[in-house]
This record gives C-alpha cells, sequence and structure tokens, in this order.
C-alpha cells in the first residue's frame, strides 16, 4: 500500500526553524512506521536521522511523535494510523537533528531518584528474598524502558523543564515500594520535593503514552499517598 | 549517604503536600457545600423570594451563627481552593523570576482583600429594618 509520511526536519547546520517534508513510500500494512521511516531513509533521503536499535519494542530508543501521540516508531502498525502519518520529534527536549532529541536533560533527572537498590547490608549467601506480594507493589515500574514517552507528554513537563517528569517518578516507586531497599525515606525526600510529584497534576497524558502500559499516573499516585501517610 | 555534593540534600516539601491534600479535602467539601446552597436557595425557596430580607433574616434569627458560618466556610475555602489553583497555574506557566513575583503578589493581595472583607461582612452584619 502507498503511504504518505510527513516528517518534521531540522538540520541545524542550515535550518533556523524545523519545517515538514513529505515522502511517499510503500508498505505493507502490517509493517511498521519505523519500516517506513527507514524506507526514507535508505532509499530517498540518507540524511533523514533518527535513533533505533532493537527495532522489536524493548530498548527504548525510538520513542517520537506519531500523528500527535507519542510512541515507538517500531510499534506502531502503518495500518492502525491515519495518513498522512505526521512524525515529529518528543516535544520538550531540544532537537539534536530531526527526529533526535537531547536526552541527557531527561536521564538526569533519572539519576536523580537515584534508580538503583540502596541496601546497607552485607548481601546474604544467595539472594534477598522477597514474597510475591511485596514483589506485586511494584512490578509494574520495573518494565520501564526508559523511552521517555512519558517524560514529553506530559503538559506540565512542557511548562516547566524543572518537573521531574512521570519517568523520574516511575523509577522512584520502583525503589520507594521495593522491601529490598533501604533508601525509602531519602527518596521520598527527593521525590516530595516541589518540582517532584507535586507537579503532577494527573492529566493522564503519560499513561496513554507508555508503550509499555505502565500506570503512569497510578504510580505517582501511590507516591503521593506514600508521602502523605509518612508524615500523618 | 549523602550525595549531593555542595548541593542542600532534598526535604520533601509539606507546604506542597498540605496544599495537594487540601484542593481535595476543599473540594469534596465545596461540592457538598456549593448543592447545599444550590438546593436552599433555587429548589426550596422560590427565586424570586430571595432579597435581602431573605438573608438578612436568616442571618439575624436564632439559626443566624450557623447561616454566617456556611457562608464563611464557602467563601473562605471557595477562596483558598480558587487562589490555590491559580498559584497552580501560574507556577507551572511563568516562568521563576519578577513577573510571576509580581502576579503571584497581586493575586496574593487582591484575594486577601476579598477575604478579608467577606469575613467582615459576614461577621459585623445588623440587620437594618
Ligand atoms: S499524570 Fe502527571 S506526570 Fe502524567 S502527564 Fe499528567 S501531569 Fe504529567
Ligand atoms: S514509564 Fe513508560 S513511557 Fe515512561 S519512560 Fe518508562 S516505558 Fe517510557
Ligand atoms: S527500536 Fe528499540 S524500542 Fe523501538
Amino acid at each position: 500500500m502507498k503511504v504518505e509520511l510527513k516528517i518534521q526536519r531540522f538540520d541545524p547546520v542550515k535550518d533556523q526553524e524545523p519545517h515538514f517534508e513529505t515522502y511517499a513510500v510503500d508498505c505493507e500494512p502490517t509493517d511498521r512506521v519505523l519500516d517506513a521511516l527507514l524506507q526514507v531513509k535508505g532509499l530517498m533521503d540518507g540524511t533523514l536521522t533518527l535513533r533505533k536499535s532493537c527495532a522489536h519494542g524493548v530498548c527504548g530508543s525510538d520513542g517520537m511523535r506519531i500523528n500527535g501521540r507519542n510512541r515507538l516508531a517500531c510499534k506502531e502498525l502503518i495500518q492502525s494510523q491515519e495518513q498522512p502519518i505526521v512524525v515529529e520529534p518528543m516535544k520538550g527536549f531540544k532537537i539534536v537533528k530531526d527526529l533526535v532529541v537531547d536526552m541527557e536533560p531527561f536521564f538526569e533527572k533519572f539519576r536523580a531518584v537515584k534508580p538503583y537498590l540502596i541496601n546497607e547490608d552485607p548481601p546474604p549467601a544467595k539472594e534477598r528474598l522477597q514474597s510475591e506480594k511485596q514483589r506485586e507493589k511494584f512490578e509494574d515500574a520495573t518494565k520501564c524502558i526508559l523511552c521517555a514517552c512519558c517524560t514529553t507528554s506530559c503538559p506540565t513537563f512542557w511548562a516547566d523543564s524543572e518537573f521531574l517528569g512521570p519517568a523520574a517518578l516511575v523509577a522512584a516507586q520502583r525503589f520507594i515500594f521495593d522491601s529490598r531497599d533501604q533508601a525509602k525515606e531519602e527518596r521520598l525526600d527527593i521525590v516530595g520535593e516541589k518540582e517532584g510529584a507535586w507537579k503532577c497534576r494527573t492529566i493522564f497524558n503519560c499513561t496513554d503514552a507508555c508503550p509499555r502500559d505502565i500506570e503512569v499516573t497510578k504510580a505517582i499516585g501511590e507516591i503521593k499517598k506514600e508521602e502523605l501517610f509518612r508524615k500523618l | 549517604m549523602n550525595s549531593y555534593g555542595s548541593r542542600p540534600a532534598p526535604t520533601a516539601s509539606t507546604f506542597e503536600l498540605v496544599a495537594w491534600l487540601f484542593m481535595r479535602l476543599s473540594g469534596v467539601l465545596l461540592l457538598i457545600l456549593a448543592l447545599g446552597h444550590l438546593v436552599i436557595m433555587h429548589l426550596i425557596n422560590d427565586i424570586g423570594k430571595i432579597n435581602y430580607e431573605f438573608v438578612a433574616g436568616r442571618w439575624s434569627g436564632e439559626l443566624g451563627m450557623l447561616w454566617r458560618g456556611y457562608d464563611w466556610l464557602m467563601l473562605i475555602l471557595a477562596m483558598l481552593h480558587g487562589v490555590n489553583g491559580m498559584r497552580t497555574i501560574l507556577e507551572d506557566y511563568l516562568s521563576p523570576g519578577r513577573r510571576r513575583i509580581l502576579v503571584l503578589t497581586v493575586l496574593y493581595v487582591v484575594s486577601f482583600a476579598f477575604l478579608a472583607a467577606g469575613s467582615y461582612v459576614v461577621f459585623s452584619f445588623r440587620r437594618v429594618m
């Protein structure tokens, strides 16, 4: 089938402003948007710049705005998109080139919540045990692949780049509710700051955007509840 | 344990927590109070009957203090709920700086004046025949 793509292009060397360019490619309806983009890059215009790696929705490198919604290009089927398929870089970050944005501020926020297990006890011989029930509390958040689809779909983040953002909050939830972790209080201090969980306005864009179907807003809500109950 | 270098370690904001909780509680309360207000003023009583006499009578009768309390609570909750909502929006959409401080100051001053004037009227009101 013929597919029309409208891709936002920006070359920092030549362009003042991003602009759209249209391409027509031949695809199967069951191809993914990524296949179409790679066709453009491979056969029509080699300068088209995008990130991708696994092409199977695992690595989180090809998050972008597809027809106005943040999606992984490798997970979106051509047949489920209206034409022309409008492809833009994720909003809220500096564009490096075309569909590639500078993710450094995103990872900086991620690091700020200390996304690693903190446990001062000497490790036991085999493993730190945990019941299934204890695990369930943060199971959802472990699925995150750091694609930034959530954070860059969040209107609060667009307006205020200081906001920690949903992805970092999901990472915090993952450790705050982990029974093996000992830095719960410290983490709650970090995400309980003004630019942390309280900046979330429960708009639910993040939940809609997450390609891993993580209930992002719910995770943030759990953090807010935890902040509240530790003070009561 | 401290890995914040020269920056101060984060301390969760109690103010934002309280503000968040207040918005939820006042929202629920306002819903009840405002619905009650609507029912009393528009369903139980005919709108044409509501005039100075009606309100003055209610505020001066035996249950005067109760009605004044009802109206004052609505005033306080609605003002604080609204002002905090405005603060939230302004802090989201204005970047930190002089303009933001100015706008927020105007918001606080104006709403304090409304609150003070409203409270004064509610509690000092005397009926004139
Ligand atoms: S729910 Fe919160 S974090 Fe998610 S998009 Fe809305 S404001 Fe942003
Ligand atoms: S929570 Fe979902 S949308 Fe956000 S970074 Fe993780 S996988 Fe991506
Ligand atoms: S390329 Fe890895 S998630 Fe899409």
